[in-house]
């Protein structure tokens, strides 16, 4: 029988009109039609040459991070250089991802949703796609995680013919936003969240045009960083298309373009074995929440949105019997006038980044994942907003907040097939960020965005503790940075940076420690700084009795009496705050402000010199009763300066002892006895749940919760009449409950009157996910 | 790859040595490795009911042996529901929803401000062991974590046979 050709043409493309749009289509088409990727039920090349097939995955893959590690050396930024905050992506004509770098892997997607909105709105024949343009995008409607992540995007030509895209993308020091550094505190629409720009085109024949080079730097404030940022993003770009074009010389044009389709059916099987091998079918569900904490008076925005509210992500997750799953996040609440909404994109494919931790720990990391994928992200949530006004310069603090709980929902899994070695409690919310600017110590206008957020502690496993100070959850390679280059871009000196002692969830397996460091204003002009972070709540939860990591608070001093203690050779706050129950930075100088709280969010606050500001990175959580932790790991956390004494006894349930070097111990024998106690206290002051139940009930029947939890719940009911029913139904309700947002007494702005991007003439909007 | 049984042993226990527990994670699963995880748990509790599922962390779906039902189960051997049903609505549960018993966990600055999150502790009501902990704002509903669909799992991934289940009888 004679072969019959789906109606994908893979070869290159003469672009001519709608191409791009017609090739796109036919792939979507046979994608829903067959189940397979473009229609590609046997894998030709794969299967007739796997050896060819494997060489070009590693030549190709090897390529892209080689120009990674290569490109970076070229940026000055230390986020970019020191913390790695960059990436590269190889695409198909379709704007599907055939592989990527390490790094921030987020923009896997990102990149590929910005290729998909010039294919579909028309760029082919305005402004044009021609060998030698350089694309830029930052564009959040697009998919863009925040502003700060600026894309280069080269399409490759064969001859005249183009057979794929190359995209670049680093996370730059500043986007000319409301305050300075790159996620600043205090926008809360789009209009303030930074210079945007849209696939626009701003290079010919592989040169950066002038009027871009110069409206683009007028448009931000680190200058240096932002040129040599974009020519660590064209030169990774030009790289891995000489590659790509090397490699078609070596293999001929029709394998490269069979390949570059088939990776990406390749990569959908891959996951679903990769499911089918480590989970079980089934549903599974989790929650997440983080707080916004925006009445205070320290957050300096507009009367509409000064509400405390919080962020509600509930999941469910279908493992289906052939092997794919769907990923509902249905009860979400609404989007906010802050700067952490989020993208259908940046959310799905920032969980490819989590799933490269986990799941898919290999390199074929591509798009195929997303097509053996189904994402429900209701409109009008805050991962997919329907108002074209939202800002998202700190999505982030929103998207680790629900990634946590995904963790807990896979784990579930391995830990019932045994594999213990992937059991992972959560992630750590990945703050503080430290930012802010002025003039900086070389009297040039700067702005400052610590990437020491890198290196949070990482969650419990299931057979070991999380790591300390180790990671961060949107990249995998992330890093701390030396203190020596940090003092050299930012006018801030080190009084300290140190372990930071019960920020690791507890459990039998404890979450990884976070890390704080004192840091004080020397040689500023101008200077203004800002925190941001969780600090009324965690955000991660532990796991199987694991508690959840400690929340964040903050501490700042302004007008110290340091500078005088340092010339006259006085004691001075050095080191950790080690247990701020018992602050003791205080003790060591004179200041005439200093704030000690939960206010972790504020917008721009005046530093003088000598002021002082402490970073303090978060935690991970933990896994299993606190009370089942070996002794020796007790007494190693007691002595390395992780654990203070007084919750070894209380949430361990350890009996401890110092010698009289000073090290503590733990006495086996009483700590046996003590934690049998414990047990039975445990057994005495619990009640059946069926019980307590009908006391909550009492209180919700009152209505008597704060209003940022009354916010939450009425924002989420809004958008779900499901979510409501669920509510109803396991309180036992009366049919005519209900909670709005106009019984609050808080500004509604939003709540009614919304306009979303589609309402501009002539845009098209990308839609990836079921909404 | 294949691991010993020794080797499966120590990882339940948290004293497997870092080269293997490297290469249990950066190579591909071995697909015996339920079955022998199945028969380690199943020597290690003391009760004779067979495990079908391991539940979380101490809770197992057994299968009862005198009536065939399918319950979750503690290592301890107390029973709490039906498969299907959610355990936390059968244990007991202790609410740190003050800054008090919020601060008998962490330093105050570092808890929870319990006017937006609580702590929700789980225990067995046989061993008082702690099973979970929710960390919710006030009023969310008790999460029932996991459905597992076992026939599915049973039958078309691990490619045998579906043990005997019997429906519950009603009391």
């Amino acid at each position: 029988m004679a072969k019959t050709r789906l109606g994908v043409n893979f070869s290159p493309l003469k672009l001519e009109g709608q191409t791009l749009k017609r090739h796109r289509d036919e792939v979507l088409r046979l994608t829903r039609e067959t189940g397979h990727y473009a229609g590609l039920k046997h894998l030709e090349l794969k299967e007739s040459d796997p050896i060819l097939y494997n060489k070009m995955f590693s030549r190709l893959r090897a390529g892209v991070v080689h120009a990674r590690e290569t490109a970076k050396r070229i940026a000055a930024s230390p986020i970019v250089e020191q913390e790695g905050e960059l990436c590269f992506t190889l695409y198909n004509p379709a704007g599907d991802s055939l592989m990527t770098s390490t790094g921030i892997i987020i923009h896997v997607g990102t990149m590929g949703a910005a290729i998909k909105y010039m294919i579909e709105n028309g760029w082919e024949e305005n402004p044009g796609i021609r060998p030698g343009d350089i694309f830029t995008n930052n564009d959040c409607m697009l998919g863009n995680v925040h502003p700060c992540d600026v894309h280069t995007i080269v399409p490759i030509f064969w001859e005249d013919q183009l057979v794929g895209w190359v995209g670049g993308v680093t996370h730059v020091i500043d986007t000319g936003a409301l305050g300075p550094g790159s996620m600043t505190m205090g926008p809360v629409q789009r209009f303030g969240d930074g210079y945007q720009i849209t696939c626009r085109k701003t290079g010919e024949n592989d040169r950066p045009l002038r009027d871009w080079l110069h409206e683009s730097q007028r448009s931000i404030r680190t200058t240096r960083y932002w040129l040599l940022d974009e020519r660590t993003r064209i030169a990774g770009c030009h790289m891995i298309r000489d590659l790509v074009l090397d490699l078609i010389r070596e293999v001929g044009i029709d394998n490269y373009m069979r390949f570059a389709y088939e990776i990406v059916e390749d990569g959908r099987r891959s996951l679903i074995r990769r499911i089918k091998s480590m989970t079980v079918p089934g549903k599974y569900r989790a929650v997440a929440f983080v707080d916004v904490g925006y009445k205070h008076p320290d957050v300096q925005v507009p009367p509409y949105a000064k509400v405390d509210t919080i962020m509600h992500a509930p999941h469910e997750i279908t493992i289906h019997p052939d092997g794919t799953w769907k990923l509902d996040f249905d009860g979400s609440s609404r989007w906010g006038w802050h700067s952490f909404n989020a993208q259908p994109v940046s959310f799905t494919s920032g969980i490819w980044v989590m799933m490269t931790q986990t799941l898919i720990p290999t390199e074929l990391v591509n798009d195929g994942a997303y097509y053996a994928t189904q994402f429900r992200l209701p409109k009008g949530t805050w991962q997919n907003p329907d108002d074209r006004r939202t800002a998202h310069s700190y999505a982030w603090h929103f998207l680790v907040s629900a990634w946590s709980a995904i963790w807990r929902s896979l784990s579930t899994a391995y830990f019932a097939r045994g594999y213990l070695e992937e059991v992972n409690a959560g992630n750590a919310n990945t703050s503080n960020w430290l930012q802010g600017g002025g003039f900086n110590q070389y009297d040039e206008i700067h702005a400052v965005n610590s990437f020491e957020a890198a290196s949070e502690g990482t969650g419990a496993g299931a057979v070991k503790d999380g790591l300390d100070h180790a990671a961060a959850i949107w990249n995998p390679e992330g890093d701390m940075g030396d203190m020596e280059i940090w003092e050299l871009a930012e006018p801030l000196i080190y009084l300290g940076r140190n372990v930071k002692a019960n920020t690791g969830g507890y459990g039998k397996y404890r979450g990884g420690c976070g890390y704080e460091t004192l840091r004080m204003v020397y040689n500023a002009k101008d200077w203004t700084m800002f925190f941001m972070g969780n600090g009324y709540m965690v955000s991660d939860w532990g796991l199987m009795g694991g508690y959840p990591s400690a929340a964040g608070y903050r501490f700042e001093a302004h007008g110290t009496d340091l500078k005088e203690r340092i010339e006259k050779g006085l004691p001075l706050p050095l080191g950790p705050d080690a247990d701020p129950d018992h602050p003791e930075y205080e003790k060591l100088m004179k200041a005439r402000t200093i704030k000690r709280d939960k206010q972790t969010m504020t917008t721009e606050t005046i530093f003088e010199n000598y002021d002082l500001y402490l970073n303090y990175l978060r935690g991970g959580p933990g896994f299993g009763d606190p009370i089942e932790r070996d002794p020796a790991k007790i007494e190693a956390d007691l002595n390395g300066g992780y654990l203070l004494p007084r919750y070894a006894e209380k949430v361990y349930g350890a009996v401890i002892y110092q010698d009289e070097q000073g090290r503590w111990h733990v006495d086996r024998e009483a700590t046996e006895k003590r934690r049998a106690e414990i047990r039975k206290e445990r057994i005495a002051r619990g009640k059946p749940t069926r019980e307590w139940m009908k006391e909550e009930r009492e209180r919700i029947l009152r209505k008597e919760a704060s209003v940022q939890v009354r916010h939450m719940f009425a924002t989420s009911f809004q958008l779900s009449p499901r979510f409501l029913e669920e509510f109803k139904r396991f309180w036992d309700l009366p049919e005519d409950w209900s909670l709005t947002e106009e019984e609050l007494e808080v500004p509604t702005f939003g709540a009614k009157h919304r306009m979303s991007v589609e309402q501009l003439p002539d845009v098209k909007r990308l839609v990836l996910v079921e909404e | 790859m294949a691991y010993d049984r020794k080797k499966i042993e120590e990882l339940i226990d948290g004293t497997i040595d870092w080269e293997t527990l490297h290469r249990m994670l950066s190579e591909p699963k071995d697909p015996e490795r339920f079955r022998l995880y199945l028969e380690i748990l199943q020597e290690r509790v003391p009760w004779e009911d067979r495990i079908i599922l391991p539940y979380q962390y101490h809770l197992y779906v057994v299968q009862k042996k005198d009536t065939k039902e399918w319950v979750i189960k503690c290592d301890c051997g107390h029973e709490f529901c039906d498969y299907r049903d959610n355990w936390k609505l059968h244990a007991l549960i202790y609410v740190r929803d003050t800054e008090e018993s919020l601060n008998e966990i962490y330093p105050k600055l570092m808890a929870p401000d319990p006017n937006w999150q609580v702590f929700r502790e789980y225990y067995c009501p046989g061993c008082g062991t702690l099973l979970e902990v929710e960390a919710p704002t006030p009023w969310y509903p008790v999460i029932h974590n996991w459905e597992p669909d076992i026939e599915t799992f049973y039958r078309e991934w691990l490619g045998q046979p579906v043990p005997e289940r019997a429906e519950p009888v009603r009391k």
